[in-house]
């Protein structure tokens, strides 16, 4: 953790007090395999896989829950989650999230999706996953870019943002224009629950933490379709810091990705 | 004995597979085999319980496949030749994380939009793989309504036995014809088939699993890889199913698969009436294919005439099989077009009299 966020969470540390209990800032949950993970220093996908085991074990439903891992860099999660998962191929996560939420209607069940995974190959099968009211959670990690494949254009790269095959800058005029997928879906009477959350400060990981909790939960009282949108990071191909990359989140994906609830059921 | 109907084949094989006790069924419609979901829309869920879904296309649906599948559920699709053709990509995932699931196609006439007429087009896609990598489904040729019925529990075991796909190949002609049959009682459907794979949540003392086809190690990928192709010999020597008739003292063989057999029939009778010894080798599997069996014949014979609904696809196995050891030609009608039993006759003797 950076000087500055430290200075942020207002916890008075030092060199020596740092390791002691009542300073403890991170703990591995118990659903959280204890492996190194590939992930490159300072991405948002650990975080997140942080705070969805924590959710995870602290709702209890460890032993009822199914996750769904996608193509992306995120293909691996379920080395990590310790859960009963299927890997999906890329851009069909919904499909087969379906596919395991009908045959077994009780159990928990949510996918982990990057931005081409989601909206680009997949985007058939999440419109129509969402548009049946799939009483499922899907996880989406929006980092502007294809992380897997080293640094792509994605559907949802902002205008102007350099990527691999954006060489000047996304233009929209030829690339098309960032796809927001979460007021798309928002639209769809299947749809209960849509929120934009972030990792990149440590008040946006508890409020992001706080979605996913009430994402299983409207899941439980089978209220439709559940998407917890992450603005989220990739240093290495945004060629950045980790700490640069958190900063480029605040002022430049933010502004254009507003977090938030876009939709929250209407019967709480 | 079972219940006798008399039914259309792509009803009774909708029939069929309620009595199978199946727990899902995902699908997308096209010509000619849109009367399965519409009979399962009626009568499934009503029924049995079992989970139905129009999908958003055939990607989706066998991709909803390898989700319930991955779950130890008994489920199955069914589309036709352009709708098969989306399906590869998830038939390829699906024999690499070797989950059992059931497929029909309802074969049409290729390639493209191509035509809604019965075609056997799709041989080499559905025996060769069909999608990327090294695999095969396990194919059921049917060449009637009964044997469409009695495919579907059969393939079932199997995909189970062998954690395996496996498709019916059948065809446009097939699935619309109707004809007696005789229905197997109805099967109860399992709660839970206890596979030790099967992703229904971790077990609370037990370990999590998971379904993946992704090994980036080579050495892993590679034993991936001699797994299935152990389980494809261990097919190649248990699962081969054939129809062999008036073959002890054929000097020619007819060799034909699905529709084309029954046709061929009548031309092995019609050539019999005119003192011609014909015989007639159909594959009932065409992956595990008969290899051995045609290599038994194929020195005591003239001859074989391969005739397919398409340019030559089988004809390409039936060689391999016979090695050179006897003469192998071929015959074909493709576009949807069906040969006669008359056309047959009159093309083999100008071939081998
Ligand atoms: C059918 C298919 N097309 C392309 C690929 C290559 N591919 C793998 S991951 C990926 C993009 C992943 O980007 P994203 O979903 O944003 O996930 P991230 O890595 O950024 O988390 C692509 C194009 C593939 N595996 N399969
Ligand atoms: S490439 Fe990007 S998204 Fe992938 S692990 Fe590295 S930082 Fe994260
Ligand atoms: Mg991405």
């Amino acid at each position: 953790m950076s000087q500055e966020v430290l200075e942020q969470t207002n916890i008075n540390t030092t060199e020596e007090n740092i390791c002691i209990r009542e300073n403890l800032v991170y703990e591995r949950p118990s659903t959280l395999i204890d492996i190194e993970m590939h992930y490159c220093p300072g991405c948002g996908h650990s975080t997140v896989h942080k705070i969805l085991m924590e959710v995870v074990q602290e709702l209890g439903i460890q032993n009822e829950t199914i996750g769904v891992a996608p193509v992306g860099c995120s293909v691996f999660a379920y080395h990590y989650l310790d859960v009963d998962m299927q890997q999906a191929a890329h851009g069909r996560a919904c499909a087969v999230a379906t596919g395991i939420k009908r045959v077994l209607p009780d159990k928990y069940v949510f996918t982990y999706q990057g931005d081409g995974d989601l909206a680009a190959i997949g985007t058939a099968e999440t419109i129509h996953a969402a548009n049946r009211g799939e009483n499922i959670l899907i996880i989406f990690i929006n980092n502007g870019i294809y992380g897997m494949t080293s640094g792509q254009m994605a559907p949802t790269t902002i205008p102007g943002m350099v990527t691999t095959t954006s060489p000047y800058g996304r233009d929209v005029v030829t690339q098309g224009h960032p796809l927001k997928i979460g007021e798309l879906m928002a639209l769809l009477p299947g749809v209960c629950y849509i929120t934009r959350q972030a990792v990149n400060t440590a008040a946006n990981v508890r409020k992001c933490k706080k979605a996913l909790k009430n994402a299983f939960e409207y899941q439980k009282r089978k209220l439709g379709l559940s998407m917890v949108e992450i603005v989220s990071n990739c240093p290495s191909n945004w060629k950045m810091t980790p700490v640069e990359s958190n900063k480029y989140v605040e002022n430049t994906m933010i502004p254009f990705y507003p977090l938030g609830d876009i939709k929250v059921p209407e019967v709480k | 004995m079972g219940e006798k109907k008399l039914m259309k084949g792509n009803e009774a094989l909708a029939e069929a597979m309620i009595r199978a006790g199946c727990d899902a069924y995902f699908g997308y419609p096209i010509t000619p085999q849109s009367e399965v979901l519409e009979y399962l829309s009626r009568e499934a869920t009503q029924r049995t319980g079992m989970v139905l879904i129009q999908a958003e296309s055939e990607v989706a649906a066998i991709n909803m496949i390898y989700g319930a599948a991955g779950c130890g559920k008994r489920v199955m699709t069914t589309s036709s030749s352009p709708g098969i053709s989306l399906m590869q990509e998830g038939l390829s995932y699906i024999a690499s994380a070797e989950l059992p699931c059931l497929l029909a196609n309802i074969n049409r006439g290729g390639p493209g939009l191509g035509t809604i007429q019965p075609a056997q087009g799709d041989y080499f896609q559905s025996v060769k793989g069909g999608g990327h990598g090294d695999y095969h489904l396990l194919v059921l040729a049917p060449n009637s309504v009964q044997e469409t019925v009695d495919f579907v529990k059969l393939g079932f075991e199997l995909a189970e036995k062998y954690r395996t796909p496996v498709m019916i190949l059948s065809d446009g002609a097939i699935g619309q014809m109707m004809e007696k049959v005789e229905l197997f009682p109805q099967m109860e459907r399992v709660a839970d088939r206890g596979y030790p794979w099967q992703t229904t949540g971790k077990p609370i003392n037990g370990e999590r699993r998971y379904i993946t086809s992704l090994h980036i190690q080579p050495e892993k990928m590679e034993e991936i890889n001699r797994r299935l192709q152990a389980k494809y010999k261990k097919m190649q020597e248990e699962e081969v199913r054939y129809q062999a008739t008036l073959i002890d003292d054929a000097e020619y063989i007819l060799t034909a698969f699905g529709l084309v057999s029954r046709i061929c029939m009548k031309t092995v009778q019609l050539g019999r009436a005119k003192g011609i010894k014909l015989g007639m080798i159909r594959p009932q599997t065409l992956f595990p294919f008969p290899t051995k069996q045609f290599a038994e014949i194929a020195p005591k014979i003239k001859g074989i005439l391969d005739v397919e609904m398409n340019s030559g696809q089988m004809v390409e196995d039936v060689r391999l099989a016979v090695e050179g050891k006897t003469r192998v030609e071929f015959y074909g009608r493709m576009g949807g077009v069906i040969p006669t039993p008359d056309e047959i006759l009159e093309h083999f003797e100008k071939t081998f009299l």
